[in-house]
């Protein structure tokens, strides 16, 4: 029979794409708004969870650095709490294969 | 750099390289600014190119383009948890060109080669170059400021063509933010794999390939949406859709929800000792017609899958509606410039273009496909269930009666979904297939 690989894990996969990082996040939050926001649904939405809640802090982090910038956080966020601006150009994801 | 063209084009994917393609062959000047380090770098579709239009503008292209495989076999798999049931085809005719123009691609690779062709055909093509604003003068569209020093560009009329995530459409109020439940997102990994296990394991030889498409409880139980795989050369195009919608219902993590479809044994057993080489996510705009925005305003035309153009019925296509619009954006603009019009009145006529092409009657067509995989909740868990029990009562071989055992098949199907219910949800169904 067939040996099944231990799958992936998302930092394994994010290893695989190719990013040029931008030096500013191209991805902006609102704090206030995601502190009062019940469902925080970036927070699970995220295929690259780039998204997470810092209990401590009270506040999103945002991890804008593994973006695949597909938009879904912007779509899904009810809150209008998301300023989304598209990283400098020839930055960001660079797909080898697409 | 103060500079005016007779067009700006906003993106280098399908739809803007076949505009940009279509105004330099016609003699326009034409620039277009694509924010990815090269045309591509940040696009992403299921994998396969629909190329009808493709093959209008460059007869036989597929010698010439990067293309992986033509598909000859199509598979309709629907499954449960753990069983499958397939419709299988595979027709010879696809097997001769233009291969029923449908070939399997990866983008980074195929939208480079379109921009390269366009660059040919005479069009500037500047990459790493972000659009963040339309300029507007005396209520129409002007030109675009470009993210970099003195980049006020000006052009008698700019084809918008940014993608599903149309930032600049809606900054200037052309289109409002799209509706959750009008947007997928798909979720995909390239696979790689030798060749000769991929033709072993689909059964193809040279350049065949196949798609195949998973239905029922691909994603789970009761999760809507779908998952496919299709073979490039050396690789597998492995993925998922789901509207953004229910995965915020459900709190889904994407990243799970493909994990679990590669753990599906219809999925595996298709996968296995393959390696992942690429993770890759973009959003789907599958409102279909009820969802499309305005395509014109006065200076401006929306093209591809900012303005929605993605068959949300059976027939997946998105780039073949894509590169058809950018063809027609073209069009309008060289009759605006012949006019000296480029009004919105003028530009109109691209709506026409569209309402007599099959990009809108396909759209109309298929206008209610959104709402009935919306509102057919049984399709995602009752029906692969039924089914599956169905077909091992029909095939398990036993000393029962067949007309006890045929009875027995009524019995299961009654026990699980109202045969009212089966029968108007088959009725809407048509509407998504037919």
């Amino acid at each position: 029979m067939d040996k099944t690989p231990k799958p992936l894990t998302l930092s394994e996969k994010l290893f695989l794409v190719r990013f040029r990082v931008d030096s500013t996040s191209h991805l902006a939050v609102n704090q206030e708004a995601c502190k009062a926001c019940a469902d925080r649904a970036c927070l699970t939405i995220c295929p690259t969870e780039v998204y997470r809640w810092d209990g401590a802090a009270s506040a999103v982090t945002v991890s804008y650095e593994g973006c695949l910038e597909c938009g879904t956080c912007r779509i899904a966020c009810a809150k209008g709490a998301l300023t989304w601006r598209n990283p400098s150009g020839g930055f960001g994801v660079c797909y080898r294969f697409g | 750099m103060t500079e005016r063209y007779d067009c700006i084009v906003v993106g280098a994917g399908p739809a803007g390289a076949a505009a940009a393609f279509t105004l330099a062959k016609a003699g326009l000047d034409v620039v277009v600014f694509e924010r990815g380090e090269y045309p591509g770098a940040k696009n992403m579709f299921g994998g396969i190119l629909y190329s009808t239009v493709l093959n209008r503008l460059m007869p036989g292209f597929w010698a010439d383009a990067p293309v992986e495989r033509h598909v000859v076999k199509r598979r309709y798999s629907f499954v449960s948890n753990d069983s499958e049931a397939a419709f299988d085809i595979r027709l010879d005719a696809f097997n001769r060109p233009p291969f029923n123009n449908s070939f399997t691609t990866l983008r980074a690779r195929f939208d480079r080669w379109f921009a390269a062709k366009a660059e040919e055909a005479g069009a500037l093509v500047v990459t790493g170059a972000v659009v963040d604003d339309l300029i507007i003068k005396d209520g129409a569209v002007a030109g675009v400021r470009v993210r970099m020093e003195g980049g006020e560009v000006f052009a008698d009329v700019v084809i918008i063509a940014e993608g599903a995530n149309s930032l600049l459409a809606e900054k200037a109020g052309l289109k409002p933010k799209p509706d959750s439940a009008n947007m997928s997102l798909g979720v995909k990994e390239i696979i790689s794999l030798p060749k000769g296990v991929i033709d072993d394991r689909f059964g193809l030889e040279d350049a065949e390939g196949a798609a195949v498409e998973f239905f029922g409880e691909a994603l789970g139980p009761g999760v809507p949406g779908g998952g496919f795989i299709y073979t490039n050369q050396e690789s597998l195009s492995v993925g998922i859709a789901c509207p953004i919608s229910a995965l915020k219902e459900k709190g889904i993590k994407p990243n799970g929800l493909i994990d679990g479809f590669k753990r599906h044994p219809a999925v595996s057993r298709l996968i296995r000792g393959g390696a992942t080489e690429e993770y890759l996510a973009h959003i789907i705009p599958e409102g279909g017609y009820n969802a499309m925005p305005e395509l014109v305003t006065g200076g401006a035309l929306l093209a591809g899958d900012c303005a929605g153009f993605v068959n949300p019925s059976l027939y997946k296509e998105g780039s073949n509606l894509a590169m058809a619009s950018g063809v027609m954006a073209a069009e309008t603009v060289m009759e605006a410039k012949s006019r000296g019009d480029f009004s919105k009145k003028t530009l109109e006529g691209y709506v026409k273009r569209l309402e007599e092409s099959f990009v809108l009657k396909d759209l109309r067509r298929y206008k209610d496909a959104p709402d009935v995989l919306r509102s057919t909740t049984g399709l995602f868990k009752d029906y692969p269930e039924a089914v599956m029990e169905m077909l091992t009562r029909h095939f398990t071989i036993s000393e029962e009666s067949k007309a006890d055992a045929h009875k027995e098949l009524k019995r299961i199907l009654k026990g699980r979904v109202s045969l009212l219910r089966l029968a108007g949800d088959v009725l809407r169904l048509r509407k998504f297939v037919r």
